[in-house]
């Protein structure tokens, strides 16, 4: 089955994989919505919202109604294209990181062996930055188009806050990478599933606890969440914003606090490996399973401790967040990067 | 000055060390108090299906009494009216005509008894200048409502039901009371 | 025809109309944003000829970082057709004839040059463009312009950090 010199059946089987990828990861992006307000009325001794379906099970799909449902409103003076760019751009960013994640090992299915990824690249690491760099076009068209001072000027925050801490999360991750010696992200999940080596946090510890801070800025989630601050510094970029399109901007936020979360567990907890199991005794498609499942947990409690530091902490001030980013995260990295260098040469030696 | 309590504390403007100034150790400490409260008794009430229940002092919306042989009691006196502070009271006297004893306890009654729920302060004032015991404050409030005129309500909005002729409906009401 | 070649075909026109339309587009936002649609037709081009380094490396310096500041000047200076210059005749003809000459001689250049006559790129082979060749490359072969580079970057750090300062 060549044609075009394609190998069609590859072709077929990587896009049903992308399909699955995008729908699973926009079904869990909606009931991190539904997690969002359980947690947050559990650690305020509520029991929130529990009237749609049982449990209120049914809450984002009444919310995404709702969203729907709403008039849409383009402001008068904007510019009309990129204001309908601007949440599409957002929501595209967020997604397109799901390529290179390893979601599980190989399963076999009707005779072929298939990987669970999309694409396992040489530059699986800077990938996901170049991607993650990308997402600071959502915001910044989207406050500019509004044609509000207010928009831009939240765009403008959004967008240097994000900048700022993408340097030092490339820092964080370079030690973490003089230790796997590659980019892949698949590789990287087999070299912490070989028996004798733990998880990467165990040698990166600091360079986690810097990844994971800035993780949260780049999700704009509490307490960097100044680009939106709904409740203070007149909303944010998304203000103009109604219907769907501010829909797209909300969801996109929890899709990428999804993806950072998958990102965080296959850099340094293991990816889809279980502890202590050695997954060669299983069947392929029964290991393959079981390390979803594993993935999937592991990117649970991160999603849980995203909201958990929601609830608890305040929002951080603006110079505050700059002296963070700048001053405290940035030179704790290149530190970090330096001991890991060290400590490389003189166990080699 | 002498403090209230011995709970006020100094404001602290040291400069932060360098471990404080990234703030780890003080959003641990936050984050175990959020935590805990994971496991914490949660106080809401479901209201449609459950409700609260009420201390029988508790000042609700009003009703407008009747004698025991159904007759209203009350003979537009206008005390409550001049009693309400918030001025939610409106009332209009007339005559108790012939034939008409049955319906009311004295020779004068009230035509329109009104009062504006969104103006009452609950204070209960009525209640205790009513001569003839014929306003009482209830155990229920106000439910909501789509426009303003819904808020005021009327005699019939007020008066109990007749003992004498809708008794299972009182027995329903005093019941939920 | 082949599909690598559909890619190719279809990755140049996006590349060559949207380097138009970052001319021809008359809002400057608008230039920006063509802008980045080249570098990710020229970043498809790269991953066609196996240099995914170099295509993320693009995409991240200039689409992600360059670029997101161009946005932010012109976002700030509020652009728009008053604020155009004026077109006069003697202008366009300055630029006709600026820009006609630069063509010719990119063409010229273009036919004499014998080492590109006759020869196909390297497609989807080849791991001159990978990040391991390209590292070991970089610190045996081209240490000392590499070292050079970085300090450049580093005063150049050092010389934005002594403006922003205060006394």
């Amino acid at each position: 089955m060549t044609l075009f010199a394609i190998d069609w059946l590859l072709f077929i089987e990587k896009l049903s994989l992308i399909i699955i990828i995008i729908f699973a990861s926009l079904g869990i992006a909606l009931y991190m919505t539904y997690g969002e307000r359980k947690i947050a009325a559990a650690l305020q001794d509520r029991p929130g919202p529990n009237r749609a379906g049982p449990f209120g099970l049914f809450q984002p799909f009444a919310d995404g109604l709702k969203l729907i449902m709403k008039e849409e409103i383009i402001p008068n003076h904007s510019n009309k294209a990129l204001f309908i760019l601007g949440p599409a751009l957002a929501m595209t960013a967020a997604l397109m990181t799901c390529a290179v994640v390893p979601w599980g090992d190989k399963v076999v299915l009707f005779g072929r062996t298939i990987a669970l990824q999309i694409a396992d690249i040489n530059v699986g690491i800077l990938y996901v930055f170049g991607v993650v760099s990308l997402g600071v076009y959502g915001i910044m068209i989207g406050g500019w188009a509004s044609n509000n001072k207010f928009s831009l000027l939240a765009a403008l925050r959004g967008a240097s806050q994000a900048i700022s801490y993408e340097l030092a999360m490339g820092l964080s991750l370079i030690a973490l990478l003089m230790l796997t010696g590659t980019l892949q992200l698949g590789e990287i999940v087999k070299q912490q599933q070989a028996p004798g080596h733990l998880w990467n946090i165990a040698y990166q510890p600091l360079g986690f606890l810097i990844f994971l801070v800035t993780a949260f800025a780049e999700c704009n989630r509490t307490p960097f969440d100044l680009p939106e601050a709904e409740n203070e510094l007149n909303m944010g970029f998304h203000q103009e914003y109604s219907s769907m399109k501010l829909g797209f901007y909300l969801f996109s936020e929890y899709i990428n606090m999804f993806i950072s979360s998958v990102i965080m567990a296959t850099l340094f907890f293991g990816g889809y490996d279980v502890p202590f199991l050695d997954e060669s005794t299983l069947t392929p498609n029964i290991a393959a399973i079981v390390g979803i499942v594993a993935l999937l947990i592991k990117v649970v409690c991160f999603i849980f401790f995203f909201m958990w530091v929601r609830w608890t902490i305040p929002r951080f001030r603006y110079d505050q967040l700059m002296n963070l980013g700048w001053k405290k995260l940035i030179p704790l990295a290149l530190a970090n990067m330096l001991i890991t260098g060290a400590v490389i040469l003189w166990l080699h030696k | 000055m002498q403090a209230l309590t011995n709970r006020a504390k100094e404001v602290d403007r040291r400069q932060m060390t360098f471990l404080e100034s990234i703030y780890l150790w003080n959003i641990f400490k936050g984050m175990i108090v959020t935590f805990k409260h994971l496991f914490k008794k949660r106080p809401t009430i479901q209201y449609p299906e459950q409700q609260r229940t009420f201390s029988p002092v508790f000042r609700g919306l009003h009703v407008l009494n009747r004698d025991e042989e159904g007759r209203e009691r009350c003979t537009a006196c206008g005390l409550c009216a001049v009693a309400c502070p918030a001025e939610a009271i409106t009332m209009e006297a007339a005559e108790r005509l012939p034939g008409e004893e049955n319906l009311y306890r004295e020779e004068k009654y009230a035509a329109r008894y009104e009062i504006n729920m969104l103006r009452c302060i609950f204070c209960g004032l009525c209640e205790e200048a009513c001569p003839k015991d014929a306003i009482y404050l209830s155990e229920t409030f106000a439910p909501a409502n789509y426009n303003r005129r819904g808020f005021v309500y009327g005699k019939q909005d007020l008066l109990i039901p007749n003992p004498k002729t809708e008794a299972p409906e009182l027995a329903k009401a005093k019941g939920i009371h | 025809m082949n599909a690598i070649e559909i890619l190719f075909w279809l990755l140049s026109a996006l590349a060559i109309i949207s380097a138009m339309m970052v001319l021809l587009s008359k809002n400057p936002v608008h230039s920006v944003l063509w802008l980045i649609a080249v570098f990710f037709a020229i970043s498809g081009h790269y991953i066609l000829l196996n240099a995914q380094f170099l295509a993320i490396v693009n995409i991240i310096v200039y689409a992600g970082a360059i670029m997101v500041l161009f946005l932010f000047v012109i976002m700030l200076m509020n652009l728009n057709k008053e604020s155009e210059p004026k077109r006069n005749f003697w202008r366009i003809l300055i630029g006709i004839i600026s820009g006609g000459s630069l063509l010719m001689i990119l063409v010229s250049l273009i036919r004499q040059a014998t080492e590109i006559n006759n020869k196909n790129a390297l497609m989807e082979s080849g791991n001159i463009g990978l990040i391991k060749t390209l590292g070991k490359l970089l610190f045996s072969d081209y240490v000392v312009p590499f070292e050079i580079s970085s300090v450049l970057f580093l005063s150049a750090m050092v010389g934005a950090v002594v403006i922003g300062k205060k006394e």
